[in-house]
């Protein structure tokens, strides 16, 4: 297989970088994504152009480094899926393929289609987390969690931190990263003894990082690789504005 | 130089006690005078950083990932052991130490070994304590799912990301402590070296891989907790980024590398499928619940598996390991899928596969019931290879995977350099010749949560604190040996990409030093190993700048690390005449064909010495006293 790319290279954070043309050769449909850019990447090596710099790391769509805007889409056509785990056979032989960075303020481009997603971190040390230390916890089995819940915090505690989600969204929140977190520790009985000032906080958090709001367009859930569900948003605003509105501090 | 493995006198069950009893504790107050550096995040440094914050030492964490949250650990699926015996199946501490000293074919320290079986009860409590989301039965107690190598029912997982929900557990622990200022993090940084000032371990030198500088840190103590290096192979189930480098620096500062030939290769991969692939992908080891492994009983039976009847099917494990079946541990699994291949049995294009077949299974429990249990590798099983494992069976073949090998450690973890501790994969200390399933993440977190804060405040209470001072000359020095080495390797502008070099690498080493060794191939590996190498250093071509982001310059280093590193495997493996887990000699085997181990000479934990470039190390010995087991030839039969 072949294909036209037209990639984003973008020297560093002041550069204003701008698209380049490259083609793909010698690809078999059953290359991923990332393999048909190590050979593209290897073929520049040996033209003497400096290869393009892409995040990745697991390549088995779990560790959330991969990152590629692909014909517009965060990790491009396949629903549920990671660009690590897109294949080419996904791609017709002579297609121009478009490949950019994830775009958002919040997300400033380090290198090429590298970007820094430090903010999800700094929202999570908000208070993405139960404030318990080691040592001292009661036998697992003291603490019952009707299968349901557990299954719905699941579902909810699977998001990678790719930050897909604000690539798709036109406003670049961050409203599903945040609402996952908030729903899978509000699911469970650990997490809910300090429910509100976690939701509080987290929004906060993540309002200062420059992150938009949620105007209901659902692209998040559209371009997340685990199908996180935008009806952990609703639950996120309902959590965020009982709290608010009961909250002695509001 | 420091070689006692210092294990605590008294009977096994009392010798954890009666160490935490014994050590020297920091008063409370006196802990924030203390600075600690971790590198690495995954499920051993991020436990470990978490929890000596809230201890209150001054905490620094280096990972070269964008963020902590994504170190390797978040890849393992299947799950975590641990002795609850919730399912009143007969698991107690003491079957879960022996099954593991078992399973590692008896080359592990029973002392280790044990106390990883006491702690395992408590990491689960710690875990849900976290809100790590644990399956659960519709009681809302916690399930369990078997795994290899143990006939008790004792493994606890979050569907198929357990590893990613510990970490995140660990990572958001962390994040706590970040945000409590106790910790700060530094992410996209490389360890380039170890600084050590008279003999103690007192700083690294790392890269920043935004603006490429080099930088030196000072603390007190420093734990390297860098994972394996499956890499080495160049396919492997590891993460790209995953490296020797940071372990290869230490050893080359003195610290001794131990058991490097053990290295497991795990048995359901999805098969290699072209020259360009770039990494293997694990199916958990908890599909062999369900799924049962065959090939065709005839050679190079080319029909479609359906076509194939019954009678014509060899379920060789089931065959063979009657009592353990499909279960049996990784090492023995790997090695009959390579026997059956290499007979012209193997299945799918390049005859490198075996069947992992779910038909039975969906007839008996249906198909919610698998969809439920695996629904999700066997959604990336389809991703990868365009079949539906749901109408045809899986194809699987073993990938490198994990290494049981790793920097020499005493029982407080600490290496023979003192001040620099090892934690998890990094270290050798647990697994023996064979790691068991779902215990790399026990063992992780047992080192991070509950034996780190235990032991480096021993070492710490006779220490004098240094504030990160960085002022010795040793600093300096190791500073422009690193920079040194960048410059080096950006000058030689030859031909050939890192990559080229790196799967060159891995194919000298899978062919030669892979499933099966013998005195010929490690031979001819380690005369090829060195002619690469030689030509690595004339012929790399490395593009762009050394003080900018520049992903060749990054591979390379590690390459060249790899190998160097990749001789010293070569050169245990030849020098372990023996076989044991998953170190297969072909010149010692049972008459089953069975890895046959020589305990008279061999049990003893092989710990290299760095002796210079172009020289051969040292080979130190510690010796394998087992005071409670009986060593028995391993038998799943």
């Amino acid at each position: 297989m072949k294909f036209t790319l037209y990639v984003w290279r973008q020297k560093n954070q002041k550069d204003k970088g701008k698209i380049e043309k490259y083609q793909a050769e010698n690809i078999t449909s059953d290359m991923s994504f990332l393999e048909m850019l190590d050979v593209v990447n290897e073929d520049l090596i040996q033209k003497g152009i400096e290869p393009i710099a892409f995040d990745h790391d697991c390549r088995e769509g779990i560790c959330g480094t991969c990152s590629l805007t692909i014909n517009g889409i965060p990790h491009g056509p396949d629903k549920g899926t990671t660009v690590c785990q897109l294949h080419m056979r996904r791609f017709q032989d002579g297609d121009v393929i478009y490949i950019e960075p994830w775009r958002a303020k919040a997300f400033p481009v380090v290198k090429d289609l590298i970007v820094d997603r430090s903010a999800f971190d700094r929202i999570i040390q908000a208070g993405g987390y139960v404030s318990v230390s080691t040592g001292g916890a009661p036998d697992g089995n003291t603490l019952l969690v009707p299968k349901d819940d557990a299954e719905e915090a699941m579902d909810a505690a699977a998001c990678i931190g790719c930050g897909a989600c604000v690539a798709a969204c036109p406003n670049a929140s961050a409203m599903l990263f945040v609402a996952a977190k908030v729903s899978h520790l509000g699911k469970l009985p650990q997490g809910r003894a300090e429910q509100k000032q976690r939701v509080l906080s987290m929004v906060q958090a993540m309002d200062g990082e420059g992150f938009g709001n949620c105007t209901n367009h659902f692209e998040c859930m559209k371009a997340c690789p685990k199908n996180i569900h935008v009806k952990f948003i609703a639950k996120l605003n309902r959590e965020y504005l009982k709290t608010s509105i009961l909250s002695e501090k509001s | 130089m420091k070689r006692d493995a210092g294990i605590p006198s008294g009977p096994l069950h009392q010798k954890w006690d009666k160490h935490c009893f014994d050590s020297k504790l920091i008063n409370p107050a006196n802990k924030k005078k203390y600075k600690i550096i971790i590198v690495g995040t995954g499920l051993a440094g991020a436990s470990a950083a978490a929890t000596l914050a809230e201890l209150g030492y001054q905490v620094e964490t280096f990972c070269f990932q964008d963020s902590p949250r994504r170190a390797h650990s978040i890849a393992a699926q299947g799950g975590i052991n641990a002795a609850k015996n919730y399912q009143n199946d007969g698991d107690s501490i003491q079957r879960l130490f022996y099954d593991t000293i078992k399973g590692g074919d008896f080359r592990s320290r029973e002392a280790n070994v044990y106390r990883l079986a006491q702690i395992s009860n408590h990491i689960i409590d710690q875990c849900v304590a976290q809100g790590v989301p644990f399956g659960r039965e519709y009681s809302g107690y916690l399930a369990n799912r078997s795994f290899g190598g143990a006939q008790v029912s004792r493994t606890f997982y979050c569907r198929g990301q357990t590893g990613q929900q510990l970490l995140l557990g660990a990572y958001q622990a962390l994040a706590r402590q970040i945000h409590a200022g106790k910790v700060k993090s530094h992410s996209r940084t490389e360890m380039l070296d170890v600084v050590t000032v008279g003999g103690k371990a007192k700083g690294i030198v790392v890269r920043d891989l935004v603006n490429g500088k080099i930088e030196i840190h000072g603390a007190d103590a420093v734990i390297l907790a860098t994972g394996g290096y499956s890499n080495v192979f160049y396919l492997s189930t590891n993460a790209k980024g995953c490296n020797v480098t940071a372990i290869y620096r230490a050893y080359k500062k003195g610290a001794l590398f131990a058991n490097p030939c053990y290295t497991q290769i795990h048995p359901t991969c999805i098969p290699v499928s072209g020259h360009y692939q770039s990494k293997l992908t694990l199916m958990s080891e908890s599909l062999r619940n369900d799924g049962r492994i065959w090939v065709p009983k005839k050679k190079a039976d080319h029909r479609p598996p359906a076509e194939i009847p019954e009678q014509e099917r060899d379920y060789y494990l089931e065959r063979k390991y009657p009592s353990y079946g499909n279960l049996a541990p990784r090492d023995i699994s790997s090695r009959n899928a390579k026997e059956v291949c290499d007979e012209g049995r193997g299945v799918g294009s390049t005859g490198a596969g075996v069947y992992l077949d779910f038909s039975e299974a969906m007839k008996g429990l249906g198909r919610k019931m698998i969809e439920e249990r695996y629904g999700n590798l066997f959604e990336m099983y389809e991703r990868i290879t365009g079949e539906n494992p749901y109408q045809t069976p899986m194809r699987i073949y073993p990938a490198a995977h994990y290494a049981m090998g790793g920097l020499w450690v005493d029982y407080h973890l600490m290496s023979n350099i003192e001040g620099l501790f090892v934690l998890g994969e990094a270290n050798f200390a647990d697994h023996g010749a064979n790691r068991l399933g779902a215990s790399a993440l026990m063992q992780g977190l047992a080192d991070g949560y509950f034996i780190i804060p235990n032991t480096v405040s021993h070492y710490l209470a006779q220490v004098k604190p240094g504030r990160g001072n960085t002022s010795e000359p040793e600093f300096q020095q190791a500073k422009e040996e690193s920079e040194q080495r960048i410059k080096k390797l950006l000058s030689i502008k030859g031909k050939k990409t890192a990559g080229e070099f790196h799967r060159q690498l891995g194919k000298i080493m899978w062919d030669d030093c892979g499933m099966s060794r013998s005195e010929g191939g490690l031979k001819k590996a380690l005369a090829s190993i060195l002619l690469l190498r030689e030509e690595f250093w004339k012929n790399v071509n490395i593009l762009g700048e050394g003080n900018d982001l520049n992903q060749s310059l990054e591979h390379a280093g590690r390459v060249a690390d790899y190998l160097e590193f990749a001789e010293l495997i070569c050169q245990d493996a030849l020098d372990r005449r023996e076989s044991c887990g998953a170190h297969f000699r072909v010149e010692s085997q049972t008459p089953e064909g069975e890895a046959l181990r020589d305990d008279k000479n061999f049990c003893y934990v092989a710990a290299w010495e760095f002796k210079g470039s172009g020289k051969s190390p040292t080979l130190h010995k510690e010796p394998l006293n087992f005071e409670t087991v009986k060593l028995t030839q391993r038998s799943y039969q």
